[in-house]
């Protein structure tokens, strides 16, 4: 259909979004012949961004599966939209995978000889060969499942009766999968920036943020698609308000993990685990963490409480734009400390690589979005809609 | 002429939901506010069809966390600060962090438990006697049987004009209850 108001729409999204790629990407370039490690670093914390977008939306795609519920139905769409813009993202690994000496100390065998630690921890784990076999996997992984579970949900609209059992099957190992995967993957691409360290909370903490994000992004896809068919059919009240309400849940689950990581780091006091933190509350680090503790948990928290704001798409869409920012500093926090021990040094090359990765990301997402029905028929929760016609 | 004897309002009963909802509608739209509706199941719109304002209840739950909160730290403190400073491996007798968890807990207990006991307060619950009860057909309204009733406390409610109200409703029948 050429007149439907839902592909207008995503074209005209679609023009920003390219201009963002154009430009992100010439900077980008420009970076490459002034400061290769300084991008490359930059790079990295806009590739987690966005590829956390995906497999957020991964999760929560397999998640409504398993649980059901209208707002799962609402946003399944969009949700593999954004899970198959993963190939894209396996893409894009590629410069981190040319680029590791410029990010990874333990990438430099001058630097790991000598280090008992290090030389135990590249022998085994963190040396360039598994690290870029490890990667393909993670990537085999969540693009099989994304185009897997978007393939299915596509044969269950032409009324493959089996495709219905088959999605929830898959939907279960499916989440056990993508959990230990990003785990490693936390692991492998962000905690290894400072080598020495660990914490086993580290890919629980990418996981709620992971979730978040992708939750948020939801959020201003449907308000933005609020007016028009078929999205006006479940794009109301009561679907903000279900959508705020599971925003709410994981700020508090992002603020558990990181506050859990803390407590015990705190309460262990031990040498080989406390200098991540102390590292983090000097040159400027600490102000950081208070904004994030303050605008990320806080100020959230209270605001989403209310029933009121949670059911207006306008004023939830704000502040869900608003906490995407902050999803991108809190990244910014657990990763550029290991880059600039000595403070905040914001460039123009983070929002450039930020800009030109989100450009592509969008493109693609709106070109999957375009793709597929926005409503996903032979749905049981399809029949539902139907039979209470009026929306509260 | 009768003598008059007060009654607790007058009783319309549907015997499905949207005819109810459309009912309480046109109640309001004809200006009555004192008036509750029964049924066996959660209306959807019936809330705010009889319009009724939101419920206090967040508030009061929400206060309820907050003295959780306060309570919560402000016992740990007062043990480890106050009453009873230990020393445990250096750290500042005031150790927040290891505060946290716990708050986190007391927070949430007397949220749960502000809500159910002010829910039932706000309900006015229990309560013993509820003249609807008056009414042979109203045990229906656990089953199968929608009702709407207008009370007498209504400024605008009056005897017949309101039965002849209800009546236009299309009921299954209208009901006085006695008080």
């Amino acid at each position: 259909m050429p007149g439907d108001p839902i592909r207008r729409e995503l074209a005209r999204l679609r023009r920003p979004a390219l201009a963002a790629a154009v430009i992100g990407l010439a900077a980008c370039a420009a970076g490459f012949f002034l400061d290769r490690q300084l991008l490359l670093r930059s790079y990295l914390l806009a590739f987690l961004f966005w590829t956390g977008l995906s497999l957020g939306s991964l999760g929560l795609l397999m998640v409504q599966h398993l649980s059901g519920g209208r707002w799962g139905f609402a946003i399944q769409r969009p949700l593999e939209a954004a899970a198959k813009v993963l190939p894209l993202c396996a893409l894009l690994f590629l410069p981190i995978l040319l680029g590791q000496a410029e990010i990874y100390e333990w990438a430099h065998e001058d630097v790991v000889a000598g280090d008992p630690v290090l030389e135990l921890r590249v022998g085994r784990y963190l040396n360039t060969p598994f690290f870029v076999a490890r990667a393909v996997l993670y990537f085999l992984v969540w693009c099989g499942l994304a185009l897997l579970l978007a393939g299915k949900s596509r044969a269950r609209d032409e009324g493959a009766a089996s495709a219905v059992k088959w999605l929830k099957g898959v939907s279960g190992p499916g989440l056990v999968l993508l959990g230990l995967s990003i785990t490693f993957a936390s692991i492998d691409w962000s905690m290894s920036t400072e080598p020495h360290w660990f914490s086993t909370m580290y890919g629980l903490h990418y996981m709620a943020g992971y979730g978040l994000s992708a939750l948020l992004l939801m959020v201003l896809v449907m308000a933005r698609l609020r007016h028009w068919e078929p999205a006006s059919r479940v794009a109301q009240p009561p679907l903000f308000h279900d959508l705020g309400t599971l925003s709410f849940a994981l700020t508090m689950v992002w603020a558990y993990f990181s506050f859990s990581q803390y407590l015990i780091v705190w309460s262990g006091n031990l040498p080989e685990e406390t200098p991540w933190y102390a590292r983090r509350a000097q040159g400027g680090w600490e102000a950081l963490a208070a904004a994030l503790l303050l605008l990320h948990f806080v100020v959230p928290f209270f605001l989403l409480l209310s029933r009121r704001l949670k059911r207006s798409a306008v004023v939830l869409a704000r502040v869900a734009l608003c906490l995407l920012a902050l999803r991108v500093l809190d990244l910014y926090w657990v990763l550029a400390p290991a880059f600039h021990p000595a403070g905040p040094s914001p460039h123009w090359l983070d929002l450039a690589t930020l800009l030109g990765l989100g450009g592509l990301w969008l493109l693609v997402f709106y070109r999957n979005l375009g793709a597929a029905p926005l409503l996903a028929r032979e749905d049981p929760r399809a029949a539902q809609l139907e039979s209470q016609a009026h929306p509260a | 002429m009768t003598t008059y004897r007060p009654i607790h309002g007058l009783m319309a009963e549907f015997d499905d939901p949207d005819a109810l909802l459309a009912a309480a509608r046109a109640a309001r739209d004809a200006g009555y506010r004192r008036m509750e509706a029964y049924t066996p199941q959660p209306v959807h719109g019936l809330t705010e069809a009889l319009g009724r304002r939101p419920t206090r209840l967040p508030w009061i739950v929400l206060g309820g966390g907050l003295a959780g909160a306060v309570a919560g730290f402000g016992l740990q403190y007062w043990i480890n600060v106050v009453a009873y400073p230990l020393n445990i491996g250096g750290r500042p007798l005031n150790s927040w962090p290891a505060f946290i968890p716990p708050t986190f807990e007391t927070t949430v207990l007397f949220s749960a438990g502000t809500a159910v006991v002010a829910m039932l307060a706000l309900n006015k619950l229990p309560m013993p006697y509820h003249p609807v009860f008056n009414v042979k057909e109203f045990e229906r309204a656990s089953t199968d049987r929608f009702f709407l009733c207008i009370e007498a406390g209504d400024p605008l409610f009056h005897h017949k004009h309101t039965r002849t109200f209800l009546l236009g409703l299309e009921p299954l029948r209208v009901q006085e209850v006695k008080s």
